[in-house]
């Protein structure tokens, strides 16, 4: 049904990455004015078809209508002529470059800079203040937040005429209030009839914003529906296929000793900045401690300096009652050895070698470790072994030892690390960023597994940029911005708002004046 | 945008012949076409030229003698480069690091002569491991704590290694009222055996040290892929920041790496000073530390494949010199045409044909599947 | 396996008994070095001596150009072997390649130039550079204005000192107060054929005075005299006689007859009356001596050549004696 309504329609687009039919049969109808969702798990090729939208790809089969009529858009160039602008999960801007010249990379019209600077200028300000982006135009990119840069991304596609605008996972690096500031101008943007796609995998999002929502699953479409006529649960089991608990299911946690005891802890990196400011943390058996906080605020480098990849710059680390920030063996090797088990943060860059096969990533940091040593011979077939049962166990697909690290999904990739740090039987676990890039099956189980082992009586601690995580899985939440740990709390007290302004920075000090700043700063 | 494609399963896998065959074979005859352009342009017979090329290769027992020298030579240098490479180095100073493994062997030989043969030939070999080792050890030390572009470093020790080489040989080392830089000649017990001492075939520089090529290739794959620290060197080369999630000291990798490297470089001097030339002279790596980076290249790493390179450059240095011999338009420097058209195209733009064969593969896979 | 190489050792005989000539037929052959048969200095007066013999006597000869230090070697017993009647090796570098081919083929007459190899049938010439270098070193001297000359070799080896040593001696015997630069290329091989560092090192001895350079470097001579045309000064050329590449700019040439050398061993070999042994060539046997043609005619004056030939024949006399830097 072809209607003037339909801003964006796709017909039956088929895309194929050699044997992967990454997009089967594809069509969607998105309503001018509206802000349709895309929801799907990693890999479900959300990002593939908006890839196809916007002219990165091109699809074997089927055709894109814009505003009822068929583009051929083979190159982004096609695309942006056609109305469409998107903006990306990780942002193209350059931080040199002030706001002005951002937005006009690549359009400035005419040989002499100055004439279309003016020009631009102009324009800017119109649409900054039309769509209340709330943006200093002449700021250097570089020392803008990220959500402001974002509203750069959101400006620059403005400038160049979109009428749909395309935005891939945006919220991934927000703060829920910096997202509920891009929802507002989402919605301010449709009120001015503009057509938004949105691209996510949080449920949270769509049901907060969208109109109507498309579904994929494993490269297909599987429903179109209206959002007030669906709910997170529906949307969840449309997206996996089966019924999933959203909520972790644990018992009460009965923390033990503190395992391990961080204290006045200080990072100075390779560039003289200081990154840890004096971190308190305890880390006790049996308990999940949770880390909140918006990405780069200190959190990696709290991971790298626990995981001994980074020695701390002052303080002290207690393991096990002895201080060992200063022995020898604070080192990621012997803390290995010692019982200290790390998933990264970043699978892709420190978890594994993408390179390398499955069974070469099992020994990843145990390679020295007498159960796969034979002399000097690095012992396969005991490696081999251990990959399989890692496999079996944490029911890794396919179940190929010999697949490279890199054939993987993201959920399957992230049960390989898990498998490797918690089997090794470590008595306290960094997990960094748990179910990031990982699809809702995996995530269930991924929790399942680490309260299994808090009941084990083993300590965890959890750093992850999802407050929803971070929330359900936590036994007590530690919240760290610019550096330092902003507050602790229960995770029984802890709601969205309250961690959500403590990430932004704001310390919890129930004077009148501070109340009065969280009010200013939620409104 | 790359990351999609793994995220389905497994990425379209095309068969191994295709990258271990077909895709060096069609470079190589892409080289051979564009050659053949050449000589034609010249004025000669491209298909002589090839025949001549060939035979003069591996046609006699010369010949095979002459091509499997070179081919030592080119093992040693193309194991050098590739155990950098797998450490993410790229040493371009293989050449001199051969030279300096060539000083060892040479002074080893020159002082050490009072002993048996079976004490000095080891220590020999020995020590062209230990100076080339010295040699690359350090600008990997330069590489691992100061940061020092080991690109820069090691083509800089290429020159310091050369003039060492020369003020020892012109003032040092010089044979007692010899003019040429050279030392005297060694004892005839240090020398190690020829092919043809043992074998029934022609005099050739064909000696010993091409077994120990073929045993050190052994050593290199079992190194690399069955040991621990071959598995530490791997894991930086191909990612520095797992490394130290692991507990891999990155810099302690790549100063191993770099001192094998060199070790392995410095046999040249084996092959070339104390199987050949039986003193020490001043030019005797001839390039082959360069042409080990192409063959590193071409062997993808792999002790089978460097030396199926080696031999291949082998072939191509001796019948190259054949043709020199054989055919009068073609000089050296056509020669060193053919050869640098044989590289870029193996090695330089390896990747010219390779994503045009292996879609053609992946989709005939793809169609074949989708129909089923 | 041992039967194969049988196999491949009878097929090499059969090539090689193919590729040898008739016992009457005379094949002159040479091995050239590194430097390449057109280096414009020694293996290039090499090349023009056998195409003389050549032409002269109508008989075409082997060649081959090295670049690889095994290659000297196997180019002289591949030489031998396809029937070479006589085998001249070009450089000092080829000495211990001939010692090995000449034992291999003991029938076969090998002459090597500018190096004495000791077997039977091996003849040796050598030159007295350091002769030829001091009557250049002498025109340079009174040439000058300034009263400092410059020398630039090739490769630093003791070759390349003694025409260092004979040209300061000459320079030194004509004028006692004359200044004498002297710069070596580099120590590698690399610097037989580095024109731009050469141009440099010129650069730098005029700038430090010197008026008149000579080069005992190869190919990287093109550079200095390209330099001394450029700052309008003088230069002395080697080896071959290289006045023509820039009239008015060339001195003179310090010639050493390669060229002669050459077709002299391919001339007496035909003729029966080649002779292994040591033959030295010096000023007196003409083999090294200084160029004067029309193209130097106009800076190498009556004068400077008149105390030239005084010199010469008081160097043949023995009454002036050159210091030879490798008996020093």
């Amino acid at each position: 049904m072809m209607t003037n309504n339909t801003a964006l329609e796709l017909r039956r687009v088929n895309k194929w990455f050699g044997p992967v039919h990454a997009n089967k049969d594809i069509s969607l109808s998105v309503g001018r004015g509206t802000i349709h969702g895309i929801i799907g798990e990693n890999g479900a090729g959300k990002s593939t078809l908006m890839s196809i939208v916007y002219g990165f790809y091109q699809a074997e089969e089927g055709i894109i209508l814009v505003n009822g009529k068929e583009c051929l858009i083979d190159n982004p160039q096609a695309s942006i002529a056609a109305g469409i602008g998107m903006v990306h999960q990780h942002f193209m801007l350059v931080d040199t470059f002030t706001v002005l010249e951002n937005v006009i990379l690549g359009v400035e019209g005419g040989a002499r800079l100055t004439d279309g600077l003016t020009k631009a200028r102009k324009e800017l300000l119109r649409l900054e203040k039309e769509y209340s982006l709330e943006i200093d135009v002449d700021a250097y990119v570089g020392d803008l937040p990220v959500g402001l840069r974002q509203r750069v991304e959101i400006l620059k596609a403005l400038y160049r005429g979109a009428e749909i605008l395309i935005l891939d996972e945006p919220t991934g690096v927000l703060t829920p209030q910096e997202a509920d500031h891009l929802f507002r101008i989402l919605n301010t943007l449709r009120d001015q009839g503009k057509t938004v796609v949105l691209i996510t995998h949080k449920l949270r999002e769509i049901m907060a914003i969208t109109d109507n929502v498309s579904v994929m699953r494993r490269g297909e479409m599987v429903a179109h529906v209206a959002t007030k006529d669906t709910s997170r649960e529906h949307l969840a089991e449309l997206m996996v296929g089966r019924t999933v608990l959203l909520q972790v299911e644990k018992e009460e946690a009965t923390p033990g000793k503190t395992i391990m005891k961080i204290r006045d802890l200080s990072f100075i990196d390779g560039e003289g900045v200081l990154r840890l400011k004096k971190i308190d943390l305890d880390i006790k058996a049996g308990e999940i401690l949770g880390i909140a906080g918006v990405s780069g605020n200190g959190q990696s480098e709290l991971l790298s300096v626990l995981g001994g990849i980074d020695r701390p710059s002052a303080g002290s680390v207690i393991y096990k009652d002895e201080d060992i920030t200063n022995s020898r063996s604070f080192n990621a090797r012997n803390l290995r050895k010692i019982g200290l088990g790390h998933v990264p943060e970043d699978r892709h860059r420190s978890g594994l070698i993408l390179s390398f096969s499955a069974k070469e990533n099992t020994i990843l940091g145990y390679h020295d470790s007498p159960n796969y040593n034979k002399g000097t011979t690095l012992d396969q077939n005991s490696v081999l072994k251990t990959c399989e049962a890692y496999i079996e166990k944490f029911d890794v697909r396919p179940p190929d030892p010999n697949l490279n690290a890199s054939g993987f999904s993201g959920g399957n990739q992230q049960k390989l690390v898990l498998a490797r740090e918690m089997e090794n039987d470590p008595d306290i676990l960094l997990v960094g960023q748990p179910t990031r890039g990982v699809d809702i099956g995996a995530i269930e189980f991924i929790h399942k597994q680490l309260i299994e082992m808090r009941d084990a009586g083993k300590a965890i601690l959890v750093v992850s940029v999802e407050i929803e995580e971070v929330m359900s899985l936590s036994d007590r939440i530690a919240v760290m911005f610019d550096g330092e740990i902003v507050g602790e709390l229960d995770a029984k007290d802890a709601t969205e708002t309250r961690l959500g302004l403590m990430m932004a920075g704001v310390k919890e000090d129930p004077t009148s004046e501070q109340l009065e700043e969280n009010k200013a700063a939620d409104s | 945008m790359i990351e999609v494609k793994s995220k389905f399963g497994s990425p379209a896998k095309v068969p191994a012949w295709v990258n271990l065959a077909l895709i060096p074979l069609i470079n190589l005859a892409a080289a051979l076409f564009i050659s053949g352009i050449v000589i034609l342009i010249v004025g000669d017979d491209p298909i002589q030229a090839l025949e001549v090329l060939f035979y003069g290769a591996f046609g006699y027992a010369d010949a095979i003698g002459y091509t499997l020298y070179y081919t030592t030579n080119f093992i040693f240098t193309g194991l050098a480069v590739a155990i950098a490479f797998h450490c993410g180095l790229f040493n371009i100073g293989a050449e001199g690091q051969a030279l300096m493994g060539g000083l060892g062997v040479g002074l080893a030989a020159l002082y050490l002569d009072f002993l048996p043969s079976w004490v000095v030939i080891p220590i020999a070999i020995a020590t062209a491991a230990a100076f080339g080792a010295f040699w690359a050890y350090i600008p990997g030390y330069l590489q691992a704590k100061r940061g020092s572009h080991i690109v820069i470093t090691t083509i800089m020790f290429n020159f310091i290694a050369a003039s060492i080489m020369t003020y020892l040989l012109v003032e040092v080392l010089i044979a007692p009222g010899g003019q040429s830089p050279e030392s005297r000649e060694f004892a005839e017990l240090s020398w190690l055996p020829f092919f043809h001492d043992f074998l029934p075939m022609p005099d050739t520089p064909l000696n010993v040290s091409f077994i120990f090529a073929l045993l050190l290739s052994g050593a290199f794959y079992y190194f690399v892929w069955r040991t621990r620290w071959g598995y530490e060197i791997r894991v930086v080369g191909q990612n520095e920041t797992a490394a130290k999630y692991a507990g891999i000291s990155p810099s302690r990798n790549i100063i191993l790496a770099m001192a094998l490297s060199g070790a392995l470089a410095g046999f040249v001097g084996v092959n070339e000073v104390l199987g050949v030339h039986h003193r020490l002279i001043l030019d005797f790596t001839g390039g082959f530390g360069f042409v080990g980076i192409a063959v590193a290249l071409m062997g993808r790493n792999h002790p089978v494949g460097i030396f199926i390179a080696a031999l291949l450059f082998g072939a191509l240095y001796q019948g190259g010199s054949e043709l020199a011999f054989e055919m009068k338009t073609i000089n050296r420097e056509m020669v060193i045409v053919i050869q640098g058209l044989i590289i870029l195209f193996s090695g330089a733009l390896e990747n010219m044909f390779r994503p045009k064969i292996e879609s053609f593969f992946k989709r005939k896979k793809t169609t074949t599947a989708a129909r089923a | 396996m041992i039967k194969q190489f049988k196999i491949a050792v009878l097929a090499a005989a059969a090539v090689a008994v193919s590729g040898v000539a008739t016992a009457d037929e005379f094949i002159p052959a040479i091995v050239f070095d590194m430097g390449g048969k057109f280096d414009k200095s020694f293996n290039e007066a090499a090349y023009n001596g056998a195409e003389e013999f050549k032409k002269s006597s109508g008989i075409d000869y082997l060649e081959f150009e090295v670049t690889q230090v095994s290659q000297r070697e196997q180019a002289l017993k591949r030489m031998a072997k396809k029937g070479a009647s006589v085998i001249v090796a070009m450089g000092f570098a080829q000495a211990s390649a001939v010692e090995k081919a000449a034992k291999a083929y003991p029938n076969t007459k090998f002459t090597i130039i500018d190096m004495v190899v000791d077997l039977p049938n091996v003849q040796s010439i050598v030159f007295k550079e350091q002769e030829g270098s001091f009557l250049v070193g002498m025109a340079a001297a009174l040439s000058s204005k300034t009263g400092k000359v410059g020398f630039v070799g090739g490769m630093d080896i003791p070759l390349i000192r003694k025409f260092a040593l004979g040209y300061v001696e000459g320079a030194k015997y004509a004028n006692p107060k004359a200044e004498v630069f002297q710069n070596m290329t580099g120590t590698t091989p690399a610097a037989w054929n580095d024109p731009t560092k050469g141009g440099e090192l010129a650069r730098s001895q005029f700038d430090r005075g010197a008026d008149v350079v000579y080069a005992a470097a190869g190919g990287t001579g093109i550079g200095v005299y390209q330099a001394a045309k450029d700052a309008g000064k003088l230069a002395i050329g080697v080896d071959s006689n290289q006045n023509y590449l820039h009239p008015g700019v060339m001195l003179t040439s310090m010639t050493k007859r390669v060229d002669v050398a050459v077709r002299e061993t391919f001339a007496t070999a035909k003729a029966g009356t080649w002779k292994a042994g040591i033959r030295v060539l010096g000023l007196k046997e003409g083999g090294v001596g200084y160029a004067v043609d029309q193209y130097n005619s106009s800076v190498l004056t009556k004068e400077v050549i008149a105390k030239l030939e005084a010199a010469r024949a008081d160097i043949i006399s023995g009454k002036i004696a050159v210091t030879d830097y490798m008996s020093k």
